[in-house]
């Protein structure tokens, strides 16, 4: 009998130690989170109800982001679609097919597309048709109309909304001529090319009555939502520098984009690519590789910073900054282009007591990410959140001498698609998270931001809410990326007169 | 084989040893809101990473294998060490910690996300333990040291 019950010990003990281990574990996680007050609440998602009125959209542009944005909103090319399914039978990892066939309908109907290269707008207009998500399979019936200019498809009758994803020098005037006409307007980023036309697409929009949203897709990202909630809650005390970086280091990075086969003077309409540029003549390598002159791009200021300034104005509502400096060069890719590949520019922001700095290099791909750095504390911002607590903190210093805190560990992770508050953080999801192994997931399903981005601009057209990156921000945005550009060029610093809305 | 009396002694700590160690890997999962295996099932490698992988790419097998692998740690923890229905948990033991060598196995030029906290190459820890668990089931204790020895008292 009593050897058939030796395990009675061994069980009682297992249990009393379990119960010590949670009680400590308990009071960890009650003492550092008490702490730092946050709820770790993540936005809630609702997909677009069957009985709301279908958006019919215009399309403008259909390269790479174009594409891109048409995928987002439910509308992939057969050609891709059969791709992705293709590499997703061979590796499971590839998170695209599944991705696009789970992403809910938006409710829209893309009726009207306008490119400027033959083969683009075509592809365009086999996208808009393959409303049932199918691959080289799928028989494609009511082709959206193609427009050969931008503005005959703004005046189109059934056309309610654009997508703009032109290259930056036709933002501007797309958006004011959209907003003119009472469309709804989604734009890519920079807002604008030029310092002037900046107020202008602000006075078109805000002198309408349309839902903008300019394609900051980022966002919609939990990080930076969650980041925003950490900083409004003090948890690393007063911040007075932020650093964020580009960090590519090949050549599509470096915008050095495929040149396709069917282009040519007869295929693309050269004078309307021109547009306010100054006149070149046709040129294969400028037609595709656009961000790499200063003629039809803003370089690395507008297509890479504007990302990292947008994201910092989410979490801290900066706003335009004071002044600016920015110094870089052609370092690598000395291949005719002239716009920098490497670039350092340094906002001061003194009526909040920081500094903003940023730097780009297409030439190496060492992750130098994005850093908060405060008195008691900083906030490492990638794919997850991650909260440390500085041993020199005045406000942790107790917790940290009691062994509560320890510096080198986090005190606070939030990895998207994890539902967790995990003050005792996990090792492996950290490990996970930042090789890219988790995905953006909201209720359940796994999510890419644009999508949400445009959702939430449909939103707003439909019920009038509001869009998180509107016209005030998109003033912002392309105002300090200006600074940013004006300073490099020039060669000076750059300071912004808040009474007069202008830069000096 | 009749066995002394340390070496009974000594397996049945080895069988309480690993029996711990399951009960608690389970009860930590269950105790954690938000743990779930689809990290580990992703970063798989070796021949069967495309099982693996697939488990992780459906929310509802998935929630399944999560549910299995908790329960399961908890029953086989409970039976080793209670030396209930013990050669059964033995198996079902083997059978999991094989899943779970053979999900990342530590050959060569295999790399994975999940830190090791040692350095192994085919032998890792999990290898060990299925073997203890192995050398268990042909040297039983739980007939004579456990709950075993009423349920199979009759046929004795």
């Amino acid at each position: 009998m009593l050897k058939s019950m030796v395990w009675v010990p061994v069980l009682g003990g297992f249990a009393l130690s379990y119960a010590g281990k949670r009680s400590h574990d308990k009071n960890l996680i009650r003492n550092i989170q008490d702490d730092l007050g946050l709820t770790g609440e993540i936005p809630e998602y609702k997909p677009v109800s069957r009985d709301e009125k279908t958006i019919r959209l215009g399309l403008i542009g259909f390269g790479i982001r174009g594409k891109q944005l048409a995928e987002s909103a439910g509308f992939v090319h057969p050609e891709t679609l059969s791709k992705w399914k293709e590499s997703y039978q061979k590796n499971k990892e590839e998170k695209l097919y599944p991705t696009i066939m789970g992403q809910d309908s938006l409710n829209v109907e893309i009726t009207g597309v306008c490119d400027i290269f033959d083969t683009y707008a075509v592809m365009a207009q086999e996208a808009g048709a393959n409303i049932h998500r199918e691959g080289l399979e799928a028989k494609l019936t009511n082709l959206p109309k193609r427009y050969k200019t931008y503005q005959e498809l703004i005046h189109a009758g059934d056309v309610d909304a654009v997508i703009i994803a032109t290259p930056d020098h036709w933002h501007g005037p797309m958006a004011i001529e959209a907003a003119r006409a009472g469309k709804h307007v989604y734009v890519e980023k920079p807002l604008t090319w030029s310092v002037a036309e900046t107020y202008e697409v602000r006075k078109a929009v805000k002198e309408s009555n349309i839902a903008f949203q300019l394609g900051h897709q980022g966002r919609q990202s939990e990080t930076y939502i969650k980041a925003r909630e950490v900083i409004q809650k003090n948890v690393i005390g007063k911040v007075s520098l932020i650093q964020v970086s580009t960090n590519r280091n090949d050549p599509n990075g470096a915008w050095v984009y495929e040149i396709h086969k069917d282009a040519n003077p007869q295929t693309i309409d050269w004078q309307q690519f021109i547009g306010q540029a100054p006149f070149h003549p046709f040129s294969l390598e400028r037609f595709f590789r656009w961000r790499c002159w200063w003629d039809y791009s803003t370089g690395l200021s507008g297509d890479l910073l504007t990302h990292e300034y947008d994201a910092m104005n989410q979490v801290f509502d900066l706003g335009i900054p004071h002044s600016a400096v920015s110094s870089g060069g052609i370092y690598f890719f000395q291949d005719g282009r002239n716009v920098p590949d490497v670039l350092q520019t340094v906002f001061e922001f003194p009526d909040r007591a920081l500094t903003l700095m940023y730097s780009a290099t297409l030439a190496s791909n060492k992750e130098r990410g994005r850093m908060i750095m405060g008195h008691d504390g900083y906030i490492d911002l990638g794919k997850s959140l991650t909260v440390y607590a500085d041993s020199a903190s005045t406000r942790y210093k107790e917790k940290i001498e009691n062994g509560i805190i320890d510096p080198a560990l986090p005190v606070y992770t939030y990895t998207p698609g994890i539902k967790s508050l995990d003050a005792v953080t996990s090792a492996t999801s950290q490990y996970f998270a930042g090789r890219g192994l988790m995905y953006t997931y909201r209720s359940g399903k796994i999510m890419n931001t644009t999508h949400l981005h445009i959702k939430e601009w449909l939103d707003a057209i439909r019920h009038g809410t509001p869009t998180s990156c509107n016209i005030d921000r998109a003033f912002e945005e392309a105002m300090t990326a200006h600074m940013g550009t004006v300073a490099y060029r020039e060669n000076r610093k750059t300071y912004w007169d808040k009474d007069q809305e202008i830069i000096i | 084989m009749v066995l002394s009396s340390s070496q009974k002694f000594w397996l049945v700590v080895l069988r309480m040893a690993i029996g711990w160690h399951f009960l608690y890997e389970g009860i930590a999962k269950l105790a954690n809101p938000n743990w779930s295996s689809v990290g580990y099932l992703l970063d798989s490698e070796g021949f069967l990473k495309g099982f693996f992988n697939n488990l992780a790419s459906n929310s509802s097998v998935l929630s399944v294998v999560d549910q299995l692998n908790i329960w399961g740690l908890i029953l086989i923890g409970l039976f080793l060490i209670t030396g209930f229905l013990c050669q059964y948990a033995m198996v079902a033991g083997i059978s999991l910690l094989s899943l779970y060598y053979l999900s990342h196995p530590p050959f060569i030029g295999m790399r994975f996300a999940m830190p090791s906290e040692g350095s192994y190459l085919i032998v890792n820890k999990v290898f060990i333990e299925m073997i203890a668990m192995v050398v268990l089931f042909v040297f039983p204790t739980n007939r004579e040291l456990g709950l075993d020895r009423f349920i199979f008292r009759s046929k004795k």
